[in-house]
């Protein structure tokens, strides 16, 4: 295949982005294709003849390149695994493997294109009316539908690719490269601020690189270059380029910035009339970015419909790419140079004339204009001009997302037919056409003072005077109504649903006159472009049939993003971390299995997963026998201290805490302010003014939460910190834990009368700094020993040695979850539920009566003088034979739910199932049968026993 | 292609009557006045009108029709809740989903698709196994599955154990649906409107009249009407309006955000929640992911929308499905949730009377859409509580008599 090719223009002045000494090759829908360098997939295509790209959504027409900007879905394609690739975006790369999307069959015989013909059988809203008669049909209906819908095809085996975040930091951001944006952000930046200027295509000056200033291409490209060169001298500006807001290659970027000035441009608008959608038609914008971005002509013989001077300057430079342009149809009586220059090379020029039907059908061949007589009528065809192309300036709707995204309010301007972004939020502005200025003059003079005013701004001066926004040029830009309704339809409004004007009448006649609702009835507005050239003219359409005129009207809502973004993007590298504590790597070497808790990994059991309900019998056997050692260290830990820090721990939790003495440990419960239970653990006084309080794994970012934004409303004299990542721990258990720490050295006397049950001392153990706990979880004697994270692996090494003995051995959650069973104590969030209060827990012991206040005292005091309706109680299977219930099987009392199981074990050391319960009232008492029912509906008879199941009299923790 | 469609081709002009009938002006009084032309007062309207015979009602709405948290909401509708309270109302909700469409003459698209609420550790399991003891006692389709279980249904998932948080099971649902959400308002809009009901959008009430501890009227941006019975069913705005009647509710309102990707061809049939990713995701009839995470973290009156959402929930989404990372974000959005205690709604009967209230709706307004109009309906028109509608009366919060209904929410809060 050769490399050169009619479209493309062999001049200087064209093809600005690519490199014609660099041929590359790829592929569309299998067929080899050649491009240059520097080209987009779209525009390679486009210059190699190929002008047809996709199919229509729902009536599989035939579509080709509108914007050539990434901004219509006319160019969705699909590369490799990803799908709805934006063609005119993408650069093509040797080898690049394109698929055309949305067919049946090929893209030029898409037998799908059927649907075309079914249109008028398709009225607006038509699922809404139909496939649901009779009851239960829709599902019959839903499938093929889904498979009609859809664009592009997600590859389930696609793998997460590569995707990262950056974070920088500003005075004063610019948002799009053009003329404005340049401007304003060298004013910027001369007036003294950090300035960062982002745009989205890969090279700086906006329409000037393609468009003219009056007539003059070379004052365009002059201009572009003097403030390319004046923006790159200045040191204070940053340019980053090929970056859309805020989204650079697979680099998401988070910007901070004082001041921000939005000056991304406008859309083009289409004019709307039968046929509007064939190959070829795009706007006079596409048609100049393909000539002088990428040396493409967009055909030989042209029909320009205009109503403004951009259009005669695009007939000017299709002129100078050689081409033939056969007719201007200009919508009104334009003036200016470019029309005096276009009238001087001899050009047809059709004045209140529009375009109302277009033949050919993979590529337009001709179009039929008619003379306009008034709002949206015209004289029957006057004439068929044959041609290739159809180039569109009808005029802009200014890019406002970002700025309504801030929470300017967006208003129709009835002077410039368009919309303005009105009461932009504090820091932020518009300049260039996103602020309603088309006159290069205009455009420059209001940017400067706006890239000036927001430098005074981010350094804290003050404003000064607001620049004048005003454009005497931009009423004359875009045309009130460039819509012409026809008899035979298909005039499209919106090309990515397929919608033509009777759809958004219809809408209306149908009860939808809200244009909120048009939008959701009719889904204009949408698709992939989000109606960027569909809303101006639904909401034209709707104000000619209600007689509303668009000021009132009102607009849809602007979404984010601003254009659409990556799953992957917004991920990045999905930095989730996970917290490992400084015993880790002994539990590896241990053979452990890990579990997840929160963001840590805790070991589950040691041994191999074959073998887990050995192992877990093992490891129980050993702390009841001997003596177990399990990691705590991801207990939370929070340091409370100041003068109050005593009457601060009264008022977080519900026992008292002012008169315990220092060097003991007190229970602690939290409530919310309903009174439920949410957390629990101990308090140490490790001082007069001085606690070290211990909350679950999962509850201690929550109740430190808690406890400062109680705090900011108390206002006490105390500080809080959460220092569970400073401290390791484990919690030494079993008959043998004494004599394992009194075989080390230390200066804590560990003897039972020095250092009783519940007692807390702080000193050291084997050269290691340490806060050691007496405390019983699992209804031994045992030791929780906490210590510098950074000595936690010795502490691990030196127990284990000193433990080996004494037949020490690690155990994990799972033994721990038994072992606490057995000894009847409950787990916060297991054993409690959403709504569980402590009386209904049984922890009423755990309530200070006398105290004044408490979190949720209030609540708990309503709730005992009212009375509960249930209670956690301890139970024993009473069959041996019987299936084990699991955790949360339910109660049941002729036929009704009346209890649930919340904890439930064969125990190992009793030989028996045992487990806690709630259950009303009447049947708690001891010795009470009731019946769970468990897996497969079988019932299992259950009876109420007292707790603790094992070691009824505190006998061996206390010893 | 069905027949009903062919008149469309053979009429040269629209053939169908208007869905809305819009009357311009407001009366001076109507039987019943509901605050706002949500899902859940359109709903209780029609109901009035077609089970109660009561069709003197004007539904006033602030801004325009079903444009609040009936527009913003993912459209999934289930009935595996967690207290037997809860699961006798949404389970007929469900059932009255199932013949809406017929019920309401519009295709409101009602699809089965299978509910995952995916579990990623012990509690998790716990909580589903709880939930799927309940729903069976109840009579719902719900049931504990294992991981392969869940791959075996939902073969793109990831469940392996290399995810940060692998897949332990999930309580799979069944019967769990989506349905097109504008369409179940515009239903209950369009049957309420032919029965007489008056519908005013842009109708903002400023003031609730009461006299002698009796609702009698309100006073709008257009004027006083008087209603013999008011009803309150604003959603996001339910503190704001209920304290109009010098109603203090136990409600927090908060953001919840959503988004929706560009339309892929169908690869994901199911609707998938994890609470502990905060995720949950299905894919619409017309090729759209729809999406949600956690509500924000603080109370908020606005409909703004967050990066770190997005940053968050996809952070997740692809843990779980890592082939959708070159998947795009289309459109992104928020509503306000009114969130209770019990995370259990509020409805009927309220300390002024002739007063009614429909609120606490938090994250799960949508699916109850149908069972709350009706009751909502049969408690205005009766002036008593309907037995459905009795756990959640608001006078629960001064008993302590919560449905605590935490446990059964999709995501986090």
């Amino acid at each position: 295949m050769s490399t050169s090719s009619p479209a493309r223009i062999d001049k200087p002045g064209f093809g600005l982005l690519i490199d014609r000494t660099k041929s590359l090759s790829f592929t569309f829908d299998g067929r080899l294709f050649n491009g240059y360098h520097g080209d987009t997939i779209a525009s390679a295509l486009y210059g190699a003849g190929q002008v047809l790209l996709s199919r229509s959504f729902k009536y599989h027409r035939p579509r080709g390149a509108l914007t050539m900007n990434g901004l219509d879905a006319n160019t969705l394609v699909q590369v490799a695994d990803e799908p709805n690739v934006r063609a005119d975006l993408h650069a093509i790369s040797p080898g690049l493997a394109v698929v055309s999307i949305n067919r049946l069959g090929s893209l030029e015989r898409d037998a799908l294109s059927i649907m075309d013909y079914f249109g008028r059988f398709l009225p607006v809203g038509f699922y809404y009316k139909t496939f649901f008669r009779p009851a239960g049909v829709w599902k019959y209906f839903e499938r093929p539908i889904r498979i009609m819908a859809g664009l592009g095809t997600l590859d389930p085996r696609a793998e997460h690719k590569y995707y990262d975040k950056a974070y920088l930091f500003t005075d004063v951001l610019v948002v799009g490269g053009g003329q404005a944006g340049l401007e304003a952000a060298i004013a910027a930046a001369e007036g003294g601020a950090e300035t960062l200027l982002i745009e989205e295509n890969s090279e700086l000056g906006g329409s000037l690189l393609y468009g003219r200033v009056g007539d003059s291409r070379e004052a365009a490209d002059t201009l572009r270059r003097d403030l390319i060169a004046r923006a790159r001298s200045l040191k204070n500006l940053t340019i980053l380029t090929s970056t859309a807001a805020a989204i650079s290659g697979n680099r998401l970027l988070k910007i901070r910035t004082r001041q921000t000035i939005v000056a991304a441009g406008s859309f083009d608008q289409p004019i709307v009339f039968r046929n509007n959608d064939r190959p070829g038609i795009l706007f006079a914008t596409a048609a100049q970015r393909l000539m002088r971005l990428y040396g493409v002509r967009p055909g030989n013989r042209a029909v320009i419909a205009t109503s403004n001077s951009f259009g005669y300057e695009t007939a000017l430079d299709l002129l100078d790419a050689g081409g033939e342009v056969a007719a201007i149809v200009d919508l009104g009586t334009t003036t200016g140079p470019a029309v005096e220059a276009a009238r001087a090379h001899g050009i047809r020029i059709v004045t209140n004339a529009t375009p109302v039907d277009a033949k050919g059908y993979l590529r337009v061949e001709s179009v039929g204009i008619a003379s306009i007589t008034g709002q949206g009528k015209t004289s029957s065809v006057t004439d068929w001009i044959t041609c290739d192309c159809v180039l569109i300036s009808v005029g802009c709707s200014p890019a406002l997302n970002l700025a309504s995204h801030a929470g300017a309010k967006v208003v129709f301007d009835p002077v410039i037919q368009m919309h303005r972004a009105v009461n932009a939020p504090e820091g932020v502005s518009l300049a260039g056409s996103a602020a309603g200025l088309w006159s290069p003059d205009r455009v420059s003079t209001h940017a400067k003072e706006t890239g000036a005013i927001a430098a005074r701004l981010a350094s804290g001066s003050p404003a000064g005077a607001q620049p004048d926004a005003t454009d005497p040029g931009a009423a004359s830009i875009t045309h009130p109504y460039p819509i012409f309704k026809s008899a035979k339809g298909k005039e499209f409004i919106d090309f990515d649903e397929d919608l033509s004007v009777k759809d958004i009448i219809n809408s209306v006649k149908d009860g939808y006159d809200d244009i909120q609702l048009v939008k959701r009835y009719s889904t204009a507005g949408l698709g992939p472009s989000q109606g960027r050239h569909a809303n101006l003219n639904t909401i034209r359409v709707v104000s000619a049939v209600t007689g509303k005129p668009p000021e009132v009207i009102g607009t849809t809502t602007f979404r984010p993003p601003l254009v659409p973004e990556k799953f992957a993007h917004m991920a990045g590298r999905a930095f989730e971390p996970t917290r490992l504590t400084s015993m880790h790597r002994r539990h590896e070497e241990l053979g452990a299995q890990f579990m997840t808790a929160g963001l840590w990994m805790r070991p589950a059991y040691y041994g191999p997963k074959d073998n887990a309900a050995r192992a877990i019998e093992d490891e129980v056997r050993a702390v009841r026998n001997n003596a177990g050692l399990i990691d705590v260290s991801t207990l939370g830990g929070l340091d409370i201290r100041g003068p109050d820090a005593a009457a601060f721990i009264d008022r977080m939790y519900t026992w008292a805490y002012e008169k315990q003495p220092v060097g003991r440990a007190r229970y602690t419960l939290m409530t919310d302010i309903a009174g439920v239970v949410i957390d629990d653990g101990v308090a140490c006084r490790l001082a007069p003014n001085h606690y070290y309080v211990t909350a679950t794994t999962s509850a201690v970012d929550q109740v430190y939460r808690a406890m400062t934004w109680f705090n900011v409303q108390w206002k006490m004299d105390v500080d809080v910190a959460n220092v569970t990542a400073a401290y390791s721990a484990v919690n030494l258990a079993g008959p043998k834990a004494r004599n394992i720490v009194q075989s080390l050295a230390s200066d804590i006397d560990f003897s039972k009368d020095a250092f009783p049950y519940m007692g807390v001392r702080t000193g050291t153990l084997a050269g290691i700094p340490v806060r050691v706990l007496r405390v019983g979880f699992v209804g031994e004697a045992g030791y929780e020993i906490h210590c510098p994270a950074s000595f936690g692996e010795a502490l691990w090494d030196i127990l284990m040695s000193a433990g080996k003995p004494h037949g020490l051995k690690p155990f994990g959650v799972e033994a721990q979850r038994i072992l606490r069973l057995e000894k009847g104590h409950i787990i916060v969030g297991q054993d409690t539920d959403g709504l569980t209060n402590p009386i209904e827990a049984g922890m009423e012991w755990a309530l200070a009566k006398k105290k004044p206040f408490y979190v949720g005292k209030r609540s708990i005091d309503m709730q005992a003088a009212k009375g509960i309706t249930r209670k956690l109680v301890g139970f024993a299977v009473t069959e041996s034979s019987a299936p084990t219930p699991k955790d949360c099987h339910l109660i049941i009392r002729n036929g009704a739910i009346v209890g649930r199981i919340t904890s439930v074990v064969k125990s190992p050391t009793l030989g028996k199932v045992v487990g806690l319960a709630y259950l009303p009232l009447d049947m708690t008492d001891t010795g009470h049968r009731f019946e769970i029912r468990v897996d497969g509906g079988t019932m299992v008879s259950a009876e109420v026993v007292p707790t603790p199941f094992y070691d009824p009299d505190n006998a061996r923790q206390e010893i | 292609m069905p027949f009903a469609l062919l008149k469309y081709a053979l009429s040269r002009e629209h053939p169908d009557d208007p869905h809305f009938r819009w009357k311009p002006d407001l009366k001076k009084t109507y039987d019943v006045i509901i605050i706002g032309a949500g899902g859940h007062g359109l709903a209780a309207a029609y109901h009035l009108a077609k089970d109660h015979g009561i069709t003197n009602i004007a539904v006033l709405e602030k801004g325009w029709l079903a444009g609040g948290n009936t527009a913003r909401n993912t459209t999934i509708v289930r009935a595996n809740y967690l207290t037997p309270e809860g699961v006798a109302f949404y389970k007929e909700s469900v059932e009255l989903f199932r013949t809406l469409s017929n019920e309401l003459d519009i295709n409101v698209m009602y699809s089965e698709r299978g509910h995952f609420t995916l579990a990623h550790t012990d509690a998790a399991m716990r909580t589903a196994r709880w939930r799927a003891e309940v729903n069976k006692h109840m009579g719902v389709n719900s049931e504990v599955i294992d991981a392969a279980e869940v791959k075996r249904i939902c073969p793109t998932m990831n469940v392996t154990d290399d995810a940060r948080y692998p897949v332990l099971g999930a309580l799979y649902h069944p019967p769990g649906a989506i349905a097109r959400h504008d369409a179940v308002a515009w239903g209950y809009a369009k049957e309420a409107m032919k029965r007489g009901v008056e519908v005013h959008t842009q109708t903002e009430v400023k003031k609730i009249l009461i006299e002698n501890g009796r609702a009698i009227g309100v006073e709008t941006n257009r004027g006083v009407i008087h209603g013999a019975k008011i009803m309150q069913a604003v959603a996001g705005s339910s503190s704001h309006v209920a304290r109009m009647a010098g109603l203090k509710l136990p409600i927090k309102t908060i953001p919840l955000q959503a988004c929706v990707s560009e339309p892929v061809k169908p690869i994901l049939d199911q609707i998938v929640v994890s609470g502990s990713l905060h995720v949950y995701i299905s894919q619409s009839a017309r090729g759209e992911m729809v999406m949600g995470g956690a509500t924000d973290a603080y109370g908020l009156y606005s409909s703004r929308s967050t990066l770190d959402f997005k940053e968050s929930l996809m952070g997740h989404m692809l843990e779980l499905f890592p082939f959708m990372g070159e998947l795009r974000i289309l459109r992104q959005w928020a509503g306000m949730a009114d969130m209770t205690p019990d995370f259990s709604p509020v409805m009927g009967l309220t300390p002024v009377e002739n007063y009614y209230i429909d609120a606490g709706w938090g994250t799960w307004g949508f699916k109850a859409t149908p069972v709350c109009g009706k009751r909502m309906a049969e408690c205005v028109a009766t002036g008593r509580q309907p037995d459905l509608l009795k756990p959640f009366a608001l006078s629960r919060f001064d008993t302590f008599d919560l449905v605590g209904e935490k446990g059964a929410a999709s995501v986090g809060h």
